[in-house]
């Protein structure tokens, strides 16, 4: 199963800001290139694009959970 | 004097207030999250309290945990530091309410000099110089012509219910003015619900110069001033004082009317009153005053030989200022630059990492604030400073050429730090004669960027 990875340590989002919905939810498609969160590093934020395509996206990492490089943040079948 | 003191912070200014707390004989209780459980604050408190989770909003910025932490260690105050709860008034208000001393202005003082307008107005009313613009707000056209006599062009025009940059616009003309402020006025009222707006000068050039004020509640002394104009994305990352553009007359306007502006708020505590000097006008104007402990502390602290956390400390048990006026002088010169774990050749991407191994500067004249130790991981959660090095020496000159050797004497091993781009600004002829403004490194680093990637190490 496809899997995206954090590129870096730090915080997970789903979203952009709390007020904004999330990027992708439960289930939705995701194309290659597709921002499915962001990853906050030493108060910066980072986009994180798929690199992987899929028709359901299914999150692993739970919004503002800390990650480690490398962690899967979440699944597509 | 302070029997027991929580730092509720982390990083180097945790371990420089837990320093400056066991000099006095005060015991101390460090606070930390489930990331920096190896921490050097943590190591070297007396004792040390778990209080949540890594992400800052669930332990540093969570008061009750803070304050359960500091009924269980039996403390009596607690320290902020600088950034998470340092400014939040309603962290002031709950640990007095809780019986506890806050190692820091009331949370009065602190909401007045939060809100930009009221601290405006009472600058304004000490006889400080406030840049020229409207006072309040200002609800119409009509109303805000006349304000341009003061402000001149180029003019902004900012929502008064915006901040953090939002909704601010600026016109170079009175024809751009005239199409801007209708624009301006429905924008707020559809981005805030609120179509106040205030009007102030553009301030082009500028250098960042600020005055230390330490008071006890009844008086209020100056320290002399620090610039900051050497700012990357507002962020300043090279402070020095004194202050290389002050004559000695303007010096001494500055810093008085920094007193005066603390006594008008009856202000306890250290403090940093903020300026932009306009160096073609020899005018200086009051930005904005921080009612901290602030980073580049220890740059007024080597000049003047003070200890300003102890100070505050001493401040809080409930002693007099302990330093006249008169007693505070200023001998040599200083210079911090702030050590980041970002790469400065990958304009400045943060970088989290364990560090392998670890040459501290040292000798004559050398400061080095930090919580690095080899072996140390930094986590990704927080800050990305890792250290500040200070230089003293007796002139100017002399402190730039000891900051370029202490800089070779340091090594940090297994991080990407910003100290490449204190080397090159070290070396560079406009930093060694001063020749700056606020403005100044952001286009300098477009030029130089290449020459940001780490120096082999001697």
């Amino acid at each position: 199963m496809p899997a995206i990875h954090s590129p870096l340590p730090g915080t997970f989002y789903r979203s952009s800001s709390p007020e904004t919905p999330p990027f992708k939810v439960e289930g939705d498609a995701v194309a290659v290139g597709d921002v499915i969160g962001l990853i906050e590093v030493m108060k910066s934020f980072h986009e994180v694009k798929s690199e992987v395509a899929g028709t359901a996206i299914r999150f692993v990492t739970d919004n503002e959970e800390p990650v480690m490089a490398g962690a899967v943040l979440a699944e597509l079948s | 004097m302070l029997r027991k003191l929580l730092v509720a912070n982390r990083g180097e200014i945790a371990v420089r207030i837990i320093r400056a707390a066991r000099d006095l004989g005060i015991a101390t209780v460090a606070v930390h999250s489930d990331a920096d459980a190896t921490a050097l604050h943590v190591q070297l408190a007396d004792e040390a309290v778990n209080i949540g989770p890594p992400a800052a909003k669930k332990s540093y910025l969570n008061i009750a945990s803070i304050l359960k932490a500091a009924a269980e260690t039996g403390c009596c105050s607690v320290h902020p530091g600088y950034g998470f709860l340092a400014e939040n008034a309603g962290f002031s208000d709950a640990v007095s309410a809780a019986g506890l001393i806050f190692v820091g202005p009331s949370g009065e003082a602190i909401r007045l000099m939060g809100d930009k307008v009221a601290a405006r107005s009472a600058a304004h009313a000490a006889g400080v110089p406030i840049v020229p613009g409207s006072m309040g707000r200002v609800e119409g056209i009509d109303a805000a012509r006349p304000i341009l006599i003061d402000t001149g062009f180029p003019v902004m025009i900012k929502a008064a219910a915006g901040g953090g940059g939002r909704g601010i616009r600026i016109a170079n003309t009175l024809s751009e003015f005239e199409q801007a402020f209708p624009q301006a006025q429905a924008e707020a009222l559809a981005a805030f619900g609120d179509g106040g707006l205030y009007m102030e000068r553009v301030i082009t050039r500028a250098r960042h110069i600020e005055v230390q004020i330490l008071a006890d509640g009844r008086d209020a002394i100056h320290c002399f001033e620090r610039e900051c104009s050497l700012q990357r994305r507002r962020q300043k990352v090279w402070e020095e004082a004194p202050s290389g553009a002050l004559s000695p007359r303007l010096r001494d306007e500055l810093c008085t009317s920094a007193v005066r502006l603390a006594r008008a708020v009856s202000y306890s505590g250290a403090g940093t009153v903020e300026y932009l000097y306009d160096e073609d006008a020899d005018r200086f104007y009051f930005i904005e005053m921080n009612t901290r402990i602030q980073v580049e502390h220890p740059v007024t602290e080597m000049i003047t030989g003070l200890d300003l956390v102890a100070e505050m400390l001493r401040i809080a048990g409930g002693e007099p200022l302990r330093v006249r006026q008169s007693d505070v002088t200023v001998t040599g010169h200083a210079i911090e630059v702030r050590l980041n774990a970002e790469d400065p050749a990958r304009d400045f991407a943060p970088f989290p990492g364990t560090v392998e191994s670890l040459r501290i500067p040292g000798g004559p004249g050398v400061r080095f604030d930090s919580m690095l130790y080899a072996g140390y991981t930094v986590p990704p959660f927080y800050d990305s400073l890792l250290a500040k090095l200070i230089v003293h020496a007796e002139t100017r000159d002399a402190a730039i050429t000891r900051l370029a050797r202490a800089l070779s004497e340091l090594r940090i091993d297994g991080l990407k730090t910003t100290k490449p781009l204190f080397q090159a600004l070290a070396a560079d002829p406009a930093v060694r004669s001063g020749d700056f403004h606020t403005r100044w490194l952001e286009g300098w680093l477009e030029i130089n960027a290449s020459r940001l990637s780490p120096n082999p190490e001697p």
